[in-house]
């Protein structure tokens, strides 16, 4: 059981606040720290990995202080943003370096890399790996000591979506042997796929914390606005109305389709296709039209 | 104190194609001019004091110094990469000590061997000339890794700093303001060459043997020291 715990935790970079009085306690288990770009969870992530010493408050993993701990790094496993990782070595390689900087040996390499399925490629150098590659070798780096606490800084960018649910699989997985998984993303469907409880920041502000269904519930117990095109725009727009989790429909000719109003998301999501099907109504297009991580995000923070 | 691991890594990229090519190239060169100049001029003490005192140790040993010090640490710093190092359960100074032996080795090879080479091309190690400049090349190297490591944990633009101080102090204001001279890695080594050196005229520095030899181990010792706490504090910025 490995706790991390942020305790009033500022960082400002000369007359900007980056992460601004935080406090918050990751568990086992994983979780999502979630927040628009720029709104400092790398920051955040860099204090929780004593990269970065805080401007005030303490971080402190079971009690022990992050900041200037080398010893620290026997319970935490590290996967950063940054791409570069000593490309001049083959996977095999840089792993191996990996687990001999822990004292350990090429065993536990190979184990790493078996975990992250990447034993086909171990022997290419690693400036000819993909993105998703990268990213499943500094994951294995990151693995290899079987740390309790795993810090993931955007681990999904740039992945394709094979590779992106392979990764969510490993993460679930480490989160359901009692490791503290935490990983960053700006992406609400990433973190929603694979995160129960989640940190949300904005603007260095914690916004809000805790269970993702109460979250979501927040973001989501508000009028959703979808433009959907079909075959039959008004028998369509008809066949919502009727029903209550749609609240509003407007006939938009310039774009050739409807804008729907809906108050209960979750309904709605089956509602839409199932109504289709039973009138004979194709669906062409269906996408949110206020969806955007931001606007969830300023109505969470205004909420 | 040593990471075998570190040290591997360091090297791998120290010594990766174009730096390798950047670093040979140098020591390269004045064999080249040295066999030239022997086969022009003859076998001469004087010509090869001031070849390998002018080319050798004043401009090749301080620039492959640079590299060296400086690539040993600066890439990594730069790029990230670092977080590597720094996220496992090892002393930072280890880290840095362990690039320093590192840094040291390469600067020796390529500038303390090419020196003996050099020299024993053109006089034959005559007058002791190609023993005492690679003595001194040897020493230079581990005073220039250490300060030029220093910087590439400090600084950003170590390269250029570490060119300036190199080709600026050391060979243009230590030929022009005496003063430079006492703070000088070239004067300190020079007066271990003159310890070496058979004709004690041939070979002269304006530092004293005690004088160089302490400022050696200060510069050496106080830069190793302080780069391990610069990189205690290092701060890894984010992207945003």
């Amino acid at each position: 059981m490995t706790t991390l715990q942020l305790d009033h935790v500022s960082r400002w970079f000369g007359n900007v606040v980056a992460v601004n009085d935080i406090t918050m306690t990751v568990g086992p288990g994983v979780t999502g720290l979630l927040g628009p770009n720029g709104a400092g969870k790398s920051t955040l992530l860099n204090m929780m990995g004593g990269f970065l010493a805080p401007s005030t408050g303490t971080v402190t993993l079971d009690g022990k202080a992050v900041w200037r701990n080398e010893e620290i790094y026997r319970q935490i496993g590290v996967v950063p943003e940054r791409e570069a990782m000593y490309d001049f070595l083959t996977g095999r390689e840089f792993v191996v370096a990996n687990a001999e900087l822990h004292g350990l040996g090429p065993k536990a390499a190979a184990r790493a890399l078996a975990t992250v399925e990447m034993e086909y490629a171990q022997d290419r150098k690693i400036s000819t790996y993909s993105k998703g590659m990268r990213q499943r070798v500094k994951m294995a780096s990151a693995l290899v000591h079987d740390p309790s606490l795993l810090l993931l800084d955007e681990p999904f960018n740039g992945m394709d979506p094979r590779q992106r649910m392979q990764l969510m699989e490993l993460l679930r997985r480490m989160g359901d042997e009692g490791r503290t998984v935490l990983f960053s993303s700006h992406i609400l469907e990433e973190v929603e796929q694979l995160a129960r409880h989640i940190e949300v920041i904005v603007a260095g502000r914690h916004a809000a914390s805790g269970d993702f269904r109460r979250i979501r519930r927040l973001m989501t117990d508000r009028p959703h606005r979808y433009l959907v095109r079909s075959s039959d725009d008004r028998a369509l727009a008809a066949a919502l109305i009727a029903d209550p989790s749609t609240s509003g429909i407007e006939v938009d000719h310039t774009e050739g389709a409807l804008r729907v109003q809906a108050v209960d998301f979750a309904r709605f999501t089956t509602l839409l296709p199932r109504v289709a099907r039973d009138h004979g109504i194709r669906l062409l297009t269906v996408s949110p039209s206020d969806e955007s991580l931001e606007s969830v995000f300023s109505y969470l923070v205004a909420a | 104190m040593y990471d075998p691991t570190v040290a591997r890594l360091t090297y791998r990229a120290l010594l990766g194609r174009r730096r390798a090519l950047i670093l040979g190239a140098l020591p390269l060169l004045l064999i080249v001019i040295a066999a030239v100049v022997r086969g022009l001029a003859g076998a001469d003490d004087q010509t090869a004091a001031d070849l390998l005192g002018g080319l050798g140790l004043a401009t090749m040993v301080p620039i492959i110094g640079v590299i060296a010090g400086t690539g040993a640490i600066g890439p990594e710093i730069d790029d990230g990469s670092v977080v590597y190092l720094l996220s496992k359960p090892l002393k930072r100074p280890t880290i840095i000590f362990t690039k320093l032996i590192v840094a040291i080795a390469v600067t020796m090879v390529f500038s303390a061997l090419p020196t003996l080479i050099a020299g024993l091309i053109l006089n034959g190690n005559g007058q002791q000339v190609a023993v005492a400049y690679t003595v001194a090349a040897l020493v230079a190297s581990i005073a220039y890794a250490a300060l030029f490591l220093l910087l590439g944990t400090v600084s950003r633009h170590a390269v250029v700093f570490g060119l300036v101080y190199a080709l600026v102090w050391e060979a243009l204001f230590g030929s022009l303001v005496p003063g430079a001279r006492t703070l000088s890695v070239q004067q300190w080594s020079l007066a271990v060459a003159h310890k070496v050196s058979g004709d004690q005229t041939l070979i002269t520095s304006d530092v004293g043997l005690t004088t160089a030899t302490v400022l050696l181990v200060a510069v050496t010792v106080g830069a190793t020291w302080y780069a391990g706490q610069k990189l205690r504090s290092l701060t890894l910025a984010g992207e945003e």
